[in-house]
């Protein structure tokens, strides 16, 4: 479980958050979601440990991590696995290259025992065969899986992606989010989700955080968002004349 | 106060950077890349400036010393002597500036840029350590090697230039390359250019690792990691001639 307890952010004078207290909860897709500008992201930067947090604490598993040093933070980060925006994949690598990086880093597995690792979860995402291929010839939804690939290859305790829909086709962008919550209950993991995708959050949105202006706004699940009466809330879940259609 | 604050900052990730790798294994084949992009990928554009320095550097020493009283065995000397103290070192670090400094800057620019530098680091690797390190060992060992490339080139493109110009016969030029040599000149010439090496390869990480923004950014720190990195090679060059020579 990650606890994230009484944080505050600010960037040059302007308070980004502002006493944010939540759970992630393990086996479970726990989302982020909000308004651009809202400060998710920051909220997820803070608890990899990208942005250092002014006040308050962020426990992974009851172990502090937010006021240990870099060299301290190393042994939490390596059962982390990231998925970035973008992918982040390295250009200069294939596929392959990519997947088995954190394995050459951090394990002495043999070539084949890594060869073996990296088409075991290429499979999993669902991309057999591959390898040998490079970032600059992958779709953006091949991108986003060999990322998963490459976040989930030590096989982490918690994972993270920011945002992993964007720039997919409804379609990819479903697959994404399917393949995200298997992920998440096959390795028993915790997930976190930044997005403001609607349809991932109606999906597989198992405890979803609003954050509204800095703020945790409102917390519940893909069933309780229906019903809820909190006003941002709706406002921001329902902006749209379909989907306000659709709640009546 | 801008100037402070990026020393401040470069002085910090210097220190990031000039520690134990991670793994070894993965610096040495990081390294063994770099050599190649940093160093094997520059040779033909040494080779080239190298062949026609020299020669060009014979052509004038002629002209300037067209004197019945000084023999012409001082072209293949001042030749050697320009080609080994100033040009080899100074003017192909420049190039090499050039060259390799924006190929560094943009290179872990667009890194930085597309997040795989936050992907480094919450991989719990020292990213500086891992992409800059690597590159500064890769220069400060096979710069050297260049110039001294650059010399053998330089000399041969000067007696080229002197014996095919009928300026200077072919004895004479080898005997001025002969005469009076110092050893420490090639010792003052590859000091420099490890320092030169240090010089780029710091500044043109430096540069990349802190673009903040997209590509214009990316491109503009490219080009700040060239100017930077050639002021500082012309200042340092005259504070290592004065400590060494002088």
């Amino acid at each position: 479980m990650i606890e994230v307890k009484h944080i505050f952010k600010s960037f040059e004078g302007q308070q980004v958050l502002k006493d944010v207290t939540t759970t992630f909860e393990p086996g479970k897709t726990n989302l982020i979601i909000g308004q651009s500008g809202s400060g998710k992201t920051v909220l997820m930067k803070c608890c990899i440990g990208l942005h250092t947090i002014d006040k308050g604490e962020i426990t992974f598993d009851g172990r502090v991590f937010s006021n240990l040093d870099e060299k301290k933070r190393k042994h939490i980060r390596q059962e982390m696995g990231v998925l970035f925006q973008g992918g982040a994949l390295f250009d200069s690598y294939s596929v392959e290259e990519n997947v088995m990086f954190p394995l050459n880093m951090f394990t002495n597995m043999s070539t084949a025992e890594k060869k073996k690792r990296v088409d075991y979860v290429l499979d999993h995402v669902n991309l057999p065969g591959a390898n040998n291929k490079f970032p600059g010839e992958l779709s953006g939804g091949m991108i986003k899986r060999v990322a998963i690939a490459r976040a989930i290859v030590l096989i982490p305790k918690y994972l993270f992606a920011d945002e992993p829909n964007s720039g997919l086709d409804p379609k990819t962008a479903e697959v994404i989010d399917r393949l995200l919550s298997d992920l998440t209950q096959e390795f028993k993991m915790t997930t976190v989700i930044n997005t403001h995708d609607m349809n991932s959050v109606l999906q597989i949105g198992q405890r979803i955080n609003y954050v509204h202006k800095g703020e945790l706004w409102w917390t519940g699940t893909n069933k309780d968002i229906l019903t809820t009466n909190n006003a941002e809330l709706n406002e921001f879940v329902f902006s749209t004349e379909l989907t306000r259609r659709l709640k009546k | 106060m801008q100037l402070v604050k990026e020393s401040g900052e470069f002085v910090l990730l210097m220190l990031e950077t000039v520690r134990r790798p991670d793994k070894w294994k993965m610096f040495r084949h990081q390294l063994i890349i770099d050599i190649q992009h940093l160093g094997t990928d520059s040779i033909g554009l040494v080779a080239f400036i190298s062949v026609f320095t020299g020669a060009i550097i014979a052509l004038q020493v002629s002209y300037n010393l067209d004197n019945p009283l000084i023999p012409s065995s001082m072209v293949g000397y001042m030749t050697r002597e320009m080609m080994i103290l100033e040009f080899a070192p100074t003017i192909i670090s420049l190039i090499l500036a050039g060259k390799v400094g924006s190929l560094i800057a943009s290179e872990i620019g667009t890194m930085r840029v597309t997040e795989q530098i936050d992907a480094l680091r919450v991989m719990g690797i020292n990213p500086p350590n891992y992409l800059i390190l690597p590159k500064m060992v890769a220069a400060m060992i096979y710069f050297p090697i260049l110039i001294v490339f650059s010399m053998l080139l330089g000399l041969f493109g000067g007696w080229v230039a002197g014996v095919f110009s009928g300026l200077v016969p072919s004895d004479d030029f080898i005997l001025g390359l002969r005469s009076w040599f110092n050893p420490f000149s090639i010792t003052y010439a590859l000091i420099k250019t490890v320092v030169f090496a240090i010089i780029i390869t710091s500044i043109s990480g430096f540069m990349g690792y802190t673009v903040k923004g997209g590509s214009v950014e990316v491109g503009q720190n490219s080009t700040k990691a060239v100017v930077y990195s050639s002021i500082l090679i012309i200042v340092w060059d005259l504070i290592l001639t004065q400590l060494l020579l002088v």
